[in-house]
């Protein structure tokens, strides 16, 4: 008797597999709604990249000063921080950069006191009016900025689109187990417990990326924020939720509160062992963020002469929506030729060596035809005036 | 301390060495007052470059926008228009008189209960150990205070906060006030902590207060057949009260000014004012720290100058009453 | 006995239970605080203890934010430049004020001094730091230096005000038989009374040290922190030990997070043997409090 029972079980089982593998296929084909698993975008993560290997960087200096100081971007700094190691470990030149905000970067450009400046966003004419004198604005790495979450019984797998985020940080959703947000995951079982946002306190490139998207997802926050020139930028007037200082600020904040979301890059959300949400994009496939899916985002992008250019919200059917590059703000014309010479190197290599150092810490290394844009754009550099690369 | 100043130096002098005397006396001299005059220097340079610096701000928005908006918007600031004033510190001065005022609630009592029982109750041989310990608290730094309250303090409070917010928060008009969520950054963990910060400085005065209490009075008590509470209530503490009055506003002026502790633990939300002290805020002093260095939109920087202005004057004003009704007491 | 006094006697009795219970209601607020006390102390040593590598004291935060390891040896380093600076400043301009309030002064002047003197310690140290930017950062930058004016005005009302009841409480008579015997004030100061006064002077000065190495937001302004190199040059940016534990304190890495737990305890144990030993010479002081 018990023998029997338990084949009846194993069938049913078996059945219940089959059942639901002709069903995931089925739904998949052609679809009306998209809230199975799209098969594609996870099976694209989980290939595997291959290091670009760039050849193109500018002769040496010599010549070059010792040390050479930057601050800004805190969404660069585990990059930029296994680079400085490496670095200083191959060349020799100690680079000090501060993680202190983009907004603070860009200030600190302003103001002379650093060397180099960085920040996820770039600097817009009304900054470098601020500036002593032109700038040169170098993308170096790209990266998503990831939707993070700490929710009771939700391990992984929670899937938003534009919309529900905006309402979310705007304050109109405040419940996990708000409707919007169930019917995007039926399969998964969500708490009733109060959202709690989180975002920067301090003036952010990754807000700005972010916003970005927001902006052009969501209808309800740019309502919310008071329309479109308010919605986007390194600091916008959050209506509600917890503030963190950098990115490791909000990644701790997440993770010390029950219930919490947030929006950091997307090695903060590993490192800690944060579930980060696959976000819609805009052909409506719900992406993972990984390498292959911020590379898609950069395909098919004309990138203009100064280099200042969004990669949020891409057209290609998988790229995910909310990637982001930090700018390496440098000025053009500089006055000290050790100092010129240690930047042309240390970016020289960061743009060839340096781009096959960032797969492994969830950095994605930039394509082809925008590395070589970055090169052309590092050549600009000039000495009192006189180009330093012939 | 209630020694005399130095003995002035004799009037007879003879000649031939008075001159050696004052010569070298006298650059002596000038160079001790001058020292002197650096404190004085120090805060009035400070109120003088605070204004200076937010000046520009000040002469743009109007001088009182500032107190009277409730608004922090910093992306909205343009360099043109003026009004409204999108750096409103309304809710920055809120944020700090409601951690204050949380810290004084808990601090007070538990001060004026531990001086009390230090100073009247506790067996001799203990009493300095006591004090030592108590004073130890003080000696703990901002930063770490902080960093414990994270870690330790927020989840301690988190059922408590949930409590409040379930009892309280659900009451017709007060209600609001203690409206959950509740999600551990929030003004009340911002007071909790800093009550325990001036916990000791409160008490180290109070019981200065106490112990120098005319003991003939506590020994009349005691000849009358009062009981050891009766002596303390009515031979201490009733005698002492401008003196707790001062050491508790010394304690304010400390709550008031404290920017790490405060910044780690009260969620940095800076639009507006939170109805809720379960909610996110911020003070005056942790909105400096955290804008500071990056403040980039025109007229932030001069804001923040504004911020600090008010700061050093509420700062200056509370800590002035406190010092002189501490000496009206200690005069008695 | 008449029913006077039984009820006389009744009610003295309530009135003693009424005190014990009063009593014991203030031994159990002792308790408490005594607790918090423990509470505080004891989670920062376990914590810190658990974190706690030989490698703290000698190297610096690794490259890499979430790796394990590595240590605070330039915040450490930075803290001793910077308030090791402070001090520089603080205390001769300090002790100097000191002996004229307590010498020299006399009149509206030193009365007003003397006030201020204990209003500028109850000064936020955000508005200090706030202070030496707008004199000093923004002509000269960023720098230890910068750190090290802030942390000087923070230590030098505290230097002050000790200083000032030590140098009250050397007794006259040292005074007037050096005087008798010919010696100028200047020189009655510095050499009789001073010395006199020295164990009590160096108890406010150990204090004052204890709470510089414990500021965290002046710096926050004027030093602005140097994560990852060993800066020892006051002229540039530096990072202090206060620095580094905020910035790690409120990351969201584990291992910053550890490594800021050992930088706590490093940074408590130090402020408690500084105190504990100005307590140690308060006592050895011939001028007993």
């Amino acid at each position: 008797m018990r023998i029997a029972t338990m084949r009846a079980t194993v069938v049913a089982v078996g059945m219940l597999g089959l059942l639901d593998a002709c069903g995931s296929s089925g739904s998949g084909a052609g679809a009306a709604t998209t809230t199975a698993t799209t098969p594609g975008a996870t099976a694209v993560c989980k290939s595997t990249t291959q290091n670009p290997g760039y050849k193109n960087g500018l002769t040496k200096q010599p010549n070059q000063a010792t040390s050479l100081s930057g601050a800004g971007s805190t969404f660069v700094n585990s990059m930029m921080s296994v680079w400085t190691a490496a670095y200083a470990s191959a060349g020799g030149v100690q680079v000090a950069y501060q993680s202190i905000g983009s907004g603070a970067g860009i200030k600190q450009v302003q103001a002379g006191t650093v060397d180099f400046g960085d920040s996820d966003a770039y600097m817009k004419d009304a900054d470098i009016a601020l500036a002593k004198g032109p700038v040169l604005q170098v993308p170096l790495v790209l990266a998503p900025v990831v939707v993070t979450y700490n929710v009771t019984g939700v391990a992984s797998g929670l899937k938003l689109d534009g919309e529900t985020i905006g309402k979310i940080f705007a304050g109109k959703i405040t419940s996990w187990d708000d409707p919007a947000i169930k019917s995007e995951n039926p399969k998964v079982t969500l708490p009733s417990e109060p959202i709690a946002t989180v975002h920067r306190s301090d003036g952010s490139g990754t807000t700005d990326i972010f916003t970005d998207f927001l902006t052009k997802e969501s209808p309800t926050w740019v309502t919310a924020l008071g329309g479109a020139t308010q919605s986007r930028g390194k600091t916008v007037a959050w209506p509600n939720g917890i503030g963190g200082k950098g990115n490791d600020g909000v990644s701790g904040a997440v993770g010390q509160t029950e219930g919490a979301i947030g929006y950091v890059e997307l090695g903060y959300a590993l490192t800690q062992h944060l579930p980060y949400a696959n976000v819609k994009n805009k052909s409506g496939a719900f992406i993972e963020p990984c390498n292959q899916t911020v590379l898609a985002a950069t395909n098919g992008v004309t990138y203009p002469v100064d280099l200042r250019f969004d990669l949020t919200d891409a057209s290609d059917p998988q790229a995910y929506p909310i990637t982001g590059t930090t700018w390496a703000l440098i000025y053009q014309n500089q006055t000290d030729a050790a100092k010129a010479a240690a930047l042309i190197n240390f970016f020289s290599w960061v743009l060839t060596t340096g781009q096959d150092m960032t797969s492994a810490v969830n950095y994605q290394p930039l394509g082809k035809d925008l590395q070589q844009k970055c090169i052309d754009q590092l050549k600009k550099m000039t000495l009192n005036g006189q180009p330093i690369v012939p | 301390m209630t020694a005399q100043a130095g003995v002035d130096v004799p009037v007879v002098r003879p000649q031939g060495r008075a001159t050696r005397w004052l010569g070298g006396d006298g650059a002596f001299r000038v160079a001790v007052t001058a020292c002197s005059a650096v404190v004085l220097v120090t805060i009035v340079a400070m109120v003088i470059f605070l204004l200076v610096q937010g000046f520009d701000a000040m002469r743009h928005y109007g001088f009182f926008s500032f107190l009277t908006t409730a608004r922090w918007a910093p992306s909205e600031a343009t360099a043109t228009s003026s009004s409204p004033n999108p750096y409103g510190i309304l809710q920055f001065i809120y944020g700090t008189l409601i951690t204050s005022l949380i810290a004084m609630i808990l601090a007070v009592p538990v001060a004026v209960s531990v001086a009390l029982y230090i100073t009247n109750f506790a067996p001799l041989r203990l009493r300095r150990g006591l004090s030592s310990l108590v004073d130890l608290l003080a000696a703990v730094p901002s930063v770490v205070y902080g960093f414990w309250g994270i870690f330790a303090l927020l989840p301690a409070l988190k059922p408590i906060g949930g409590f409040l917010a379930s009892t309280l928060g659900k009451v017709p008009v007060i209600g609001v006030a203690f409206s959950g969520p509740y999600f551990g950054y929030s003004y009340f963990a911002a007071g909790v902590v800093l009550a325990i910060m001036v916990l000791p400085i409160i008490a180290a005065v109070c019981r200065e207060i106490f112990a120098t209490t005319a003991g003939s009075w506590k020994e009349a008590a005691t000849a009358l057949g009062a009981t050891r509470w009766e002596v303390a209530m009515v031979a201490v503490y009733r005698p002492s009260r401008t003196g707790i009055l001062g050491a508790s506003i010394l304690g304010l002026g400390r709550a008031l000014g404290e920017t790490i502790a405060v910044t780690m633990v009260i969620g940095n939300y800076v639009l507006s004012i939170n109805k809720s002290i379960l909610g996110q805020g911020a003070t005056m002093s942790s909105v400096i720290a955290n804008e500071f260095t990056e403040a980039v939109e025109p007229f932030h920087l001069q804001a923040l100058f504004v911020v600090g202005f008010w700061l050093l004057v509420v700062a200056l004003v509370v800590n002035i009453i406190a010092r002189r009704i501490v000496a009206a007491q200690a005069a008695l | 006995m008449t029913s006077l006094a039984i009820e006389i006697e009744a009610y003295a009795a309530k009135r003693r239970r009424r005190s014990a219970a009063a009593t014991t209601g203030l031994v159990i607020v002792m308790v408490g605080v005594l607790a918090v006390l423990a509470w505080v102390l004891l989670y920062v040593a376990v914590q810190g203890f658990s974190a706690l590598t030989p490698s703290f004291f000698v190297s610096n935060p690794p490259g890499n934010p979430s790796a394990v390891g590595g240590g605070f040896a330039n915040g450490i380093l930075g803290s001793l430049i910077v308030v090791g600076l402070a001090a520089l400043i603080a205390i001769p301009l300090g002790i100097l004020a000191a002996i004229y309030l307590a010498e020299y002064g006399r009149g509206r002047w030193s009365n007003a001094v003397g006030f201020f003197t204990d209003v500028l310690i109850g000064i936020p140290t955000i508005v200090t730091g706030a202070f030496v930017y707008s004199v000093w950062v923004i002509h000269f930058g960023f720098s230890g230096f910068a750190g090290s004016l802030a942390l000087a005005i923070v230590m030098l009302p505290l230097i002050v005000r000790t200083t000032t009841q030590m140098l009250k409480l050397v007794p006259d008579s040292l005074r007037e038989a050096s005087l008798a015997l010919g010696a100028s004030k200047r020189k009655t100061v510095t050499r009789i009374v001073l010395p006199a006064a020295l164990p009590g002077i160096i108890t406010g000065l150990m204090l004052a040290v204890a709470r510089a190495m414990g500021e965290t937001a002046p710096l926050l302004l004027t030093a602005l922190g140097n994560d990852l190199f060993t800066e020892a040059n006051p002229g540039k940016r530096m990072s202090t030990l206060s620095l580094q534990i905020f910035d790690n304190a409120i990351s969201g890495f584990k291992s910053g997070q550890a490594r800021a737990w050992a930088g706590a305890l490093t940074l408590v144990a130090i402020v408690l043997v500084l105190t504990f030993a100005a307590r140690f010479f308060a006592r050895r002081s011939r001028v007993a409090q």
